[in-house]
């Protein structure tokens, strides 16, 4: 497998996505809708949200025009890959009673795979995470049957988002691995180019198609430089030394209690974080009662029923359902999977509704408890 | 009542003690009791002037009400210590005690030892700091009962 | 994509039906449900299967059966849930959905040598029961064995006659203790914590194995560790909520650890701290 960059302008991009829904796939990227930035599908540049940026602040999110013709000139919205491999709303299995007064069950059919385009490298590393979660050991039918035919275009960050942390997190600003072809896209006045590079078998295939021609030094040299840049200019960071084991010691720090006085247990952060996995099932039946699934819908560690065991709920609290998402993402996960589940998208500050910020309650909890263990 | 020695020190409450509060409540112990299945060892009201070192058997404590079976609170066995309440005014029992099953216990003067305890302060503390240890085990057990952990909660 | 890590092809989630071989009641709110187990099929003693009411919903459901008979399957279930409450209208012929076994065991290897201190606590007594019934197969392997036992009232006593019979062996000590009893009641009424402190077992060298509520399970766990036995040799069955019973859900963690499949038997070692912090 050749590595080699190659060059590719939007006409190639557009000749990408032809070759790539040829090769039996269903096309996903970014596109506008109700105001954001999702996944959706895709059918060429066209779709894409071109000349749009957006704003994220704690709290808050808005598009933006840009004064050029980017076509990846944004960072995450509120959708990952999550929705498409984690899929919500699906049966499991489902069944239907036999003559013989038993049952059967089968698996639902697999649908088409998915190739991502535009993928951020924060996402790509999350499903990576998920990776671990769904398919080490067992097999989750769900979103092995989903994950197994991906094919993804990842772009790398050139502007990193309003609540960015990756490089905290060791997933971005550029992509490392786990992609099939990695994009950079380059735009000023003059000109308008994206370097993209093969990162397996499939996606050198996929180059070859387009007869683009190799990078030069000095285009490397140039995304190079941009990436660097980009780090650099992160706004948002989060210390990951030690931060396990601080939080694990602040259990009963009152810090919990102060974060439950704003926050409303409303779900949004773990609805719109591409690791969390969190479900549950519903079993349903035809009302003859011979056909029956069982479904898969997301659920939210800030749901009361969620932790229901007979005879009530083991978190009544909110204090104690945030400390279970945030002590679950940068502590204990780390001892499940062997290492933490956030990527630093930054989407559970962007889309709390009361701007809850993950990297300012993780540090202050971090902060008291190393003040603890000083006294 | 045996006229066999006695030796009170096998027993939980006793170990702890020092040599002298061992020796003066053998000096207050009356003798070895046995007791068969169905025996009132006291009732509520009555005078209370003795305590007894449950050595083996089962003894119930219980509580009575009019027009209802008795109820009861909790059973006693091997280690355990049956009634305090001579140690208290108005030294009248609290509520019954019952045989179940057949039990030895040793008898102490609760009279006489609350009188020692009385004049010798030390050995005074040293009781009724194993009796408050008692009462405490007695009291976090019985709200342990009072939480009523294998109901239908639902 | 490269690399996807590698998985057991088998579907976890899918269940399989089960004949139904008998049900039958054990006190006014529990009952037995025995199942002819698929081909093949074993368990270790503290083992969980999942029971699958066609269209009604799915219930974790330990195993109370004879580890040394896995063909013959069989469950205590109190009926207090939906799926549970259905459960109990099943009959011999009928069938169920079943996926298991998961979850790790009591530990029945480490503990041969020791003195075996099992403590139940009403419904508890249910898991524990395969794990004695291992311990009573293979007796010469164990020291002193020990059942402790509390349950609400003497009409709340399961497997009353296997009771009697455990009671009747030289080669073990049954206590039981009951919350709340009448005049007809001629043993123990207390809370079984209390048992802990006259029941015969050399302290430095058992093994305890405890199931009941998980209030119960502290106290317990508190008390065996007064009495000298090491919290690493301390073993208590956890209760959370448990749906995939593989890890993919989520919803029975428990600290670091997911109760389905990490559990649902921790030391106290491992989980004494945990057992202290409010809802965690």
């Amino acid at each position: 497998m050749t590595t080699a960059p190659v060059i590719l302008d939007r006409a190639a991009i557009d000749a990408m996505i032809g070759v790539i829904e040829g090769r039996g796939h269903r096309v996903v990227g970014p596109v506008v809708r109700s105001g954001a930035v999702v996944l959706g599908d895709l059918s060429s540049t066209a779709d894409l949200p071109v000349g749009i940026s957006d704003e994220q602040t704690p709290g808050r999110y808005r598009l933006t025009a840009r004064d050029d013709e980017a076509l990846f000139g944004y960072v995450v919205g509120p959708s990952s890959a999550k929705p498409f491999l984690h899929a919500t709303g699906v049966p499991v299995w489902q069944g239907e009673r036999t003559a013989d007064g038993s049952f059967a069950t089968r698996k639902p059919e697999a649908p088409t795979p998915v190739a991502f385009i535009g993928i951020r490298p924060c996402d790509l590393a999350a499903i990576g995470i998920q990776d671990k979660v769904f398919l080490n050991g067992y097999r989750d039918g769900v979103y092995g049957d989903r994950r197994e035919g991906v094919f993804s275009v990842v772009v790398n960050c050139v502007e990193p988002g309003g609540t960015c942390f990756c490089t905290s997190m060791g997933t971005g600003p550029r992509a490392s691995k786990g992609y099939d072809i990695a994009v950079t896209e380059v735009i000023d006045d003059e000109e308008h180019w994206f370097l993209a590079e093969p990162g397996s078998d499939a996606g050198q295939e996929v180059l070859a198609q387009l007869g683009a021609a190799p990078a030069s030094d000095d285009e490397r040299v140039r995304v190079e430089n941009l990436l660097v840049d980009a780090a650099d200019r992160m706004g948002r960071g989060l210390d990951t030394e030690g931060l396990p084991e601080a939080i694990k010691a602040s259990m009963e720090s009152p810090r919990w209690d102060e974060i439950a006085k704003r926050c409303m247990a409303c779900a949004n952060c773990t609805l719109v974080c591409p690791t969390c996995f969190c479900a549950t099932v519903e079993d349903e039946t035809d009302l003859a009662g011979l056909e029956a699934q069982r479904v898969r819908r997301w659920d939210s560690c800030f749901n009361e029923e969620f932790s229901y065991i007979h005879g009530g709920s083991l978190r009544p609290s909110t204090y104690a359902r945030y400390r279970q998402w945030l002590t679950h993402k940068l502590s204990t996960w780390v001892d499940q999977f062997g290492e933490m589940g956030c990527v630093g998208c930054g989407r559970c500050i962007t889309w709390c509704p009361v701007g809850i910020d993950i990297t300012v309650e993780a540090a202050a909890l971090a902060a008291a408890a190393k003040e603890a263990t000083h006294v | 009542m045996s006229e066999t020695p006695i030796d009170l020190r096998s027993h939980p409450f006793v170990i702890d003690l020092s040599e002298s509060a061992q020796e003066r409540l053998s000096e207050c112990a009356v003798g070895t009791v046995h007791w068969e299945p169905g025996t009132k060892i006291f009732r509520e009201g009555g005078v209370s002037e003795n305590c007894y070192l449950i050595m083996c058997g089962i003894v119930a404590v219980e509580a009575h009400s009019p027009g209802r079976d008795a109820k009861v609170l909790q059973t006693l066995g091997q280690g355990d210590v049956l009634g305090w309440s001579w140690l208290f005014p108005p030294y009248r029992w609290t509520f019954d005690a019952h045989v179940r099953a057949e039990t030895e216990a040793v008898q102490l003067d609760g009279v006489k030892l609350r009188e020692y305890m009385d004049t010798d302060r030390e050995l005074g503390y040293e009781v009724l700091f194993q009796f408050s240890r008692l009462v405490v085990r007695r009291l976090n057990a019985t709200r342990l009962q009072l939480l009523d952990l294998y109901a239908d909660h639902s | 994509m490269q690399t996807i890590p590698e998985s057991t092809q088998i579907d976890p989630m899918a269940p399989v039906p089960c004949k139904v071989t008998a049900q039958w009641d054990v006190t006014e709110d529990t009952f037995g449900l025995r199942l002819a187990a698929p081909a093949g099929y074993s368990f270790q003693p503290g083992q969980f299967n999942m029971l699958y009411q066609f269209g009604v919903g799915e219930v974790a459901i330990s195993i109370s059966g004879d580890p040394a008979y896995p063909e013959s399957l069989v469950h205590t279930i109190r009926g207090v849930g939906a799926v549970t409450k259905s459960l109990r209208n099943l009959r011999a012929g009928d069938v169920v959905g079943m996926r298991g076994p998961f979850g790790n065991s009591w530990p029945v290897e480490q503990a041969v040598g020791h003195d075996v201190v099992l403590v139940a606590g009403g419904i508890g007594l249910a898991p524990l029961r395969p794990a004695l019934l291992h311990v009573l197969n293979n007796r010469n392997d164990y020291g002193r064995v020990v059942l402790l036992y509390g349950t609400r009232t003497p009409r709340d006593i399961l497997f009353q006659q296997e009771l009697q019979e455990w009671r009747g062996r030289f080669d073990m000590d049954v206590l039981v203790a009951v919350d709340a009893a009448g005049r007809d009641w001629h043993g123990s009424v207390g809370v079984v914590t209390k048992l802990i402190g006259r029941a015969p077992f050399d302290p430095h060298n058992a093994v305890a194995m405890v199931c009941g509520p998980e209030i119960m399970m502290r106290f317990t766990g508190r008390e065996l560790v007064t009495r000298g036995i090491q919290p690493s040799m301390v073993y208590l069955s956890m209760e959370r909520n448990m749906k995939c019973a593989v890890g993919f859900c989520g919803h029975c963690q428990f600290g670091s650890a997911f109760v389905c499949k990490n559990g649902p038997v921790f030391t106290y070692d491992d989980i004494g701290d945990l057992l202290d912090i409010r809802e965690v």
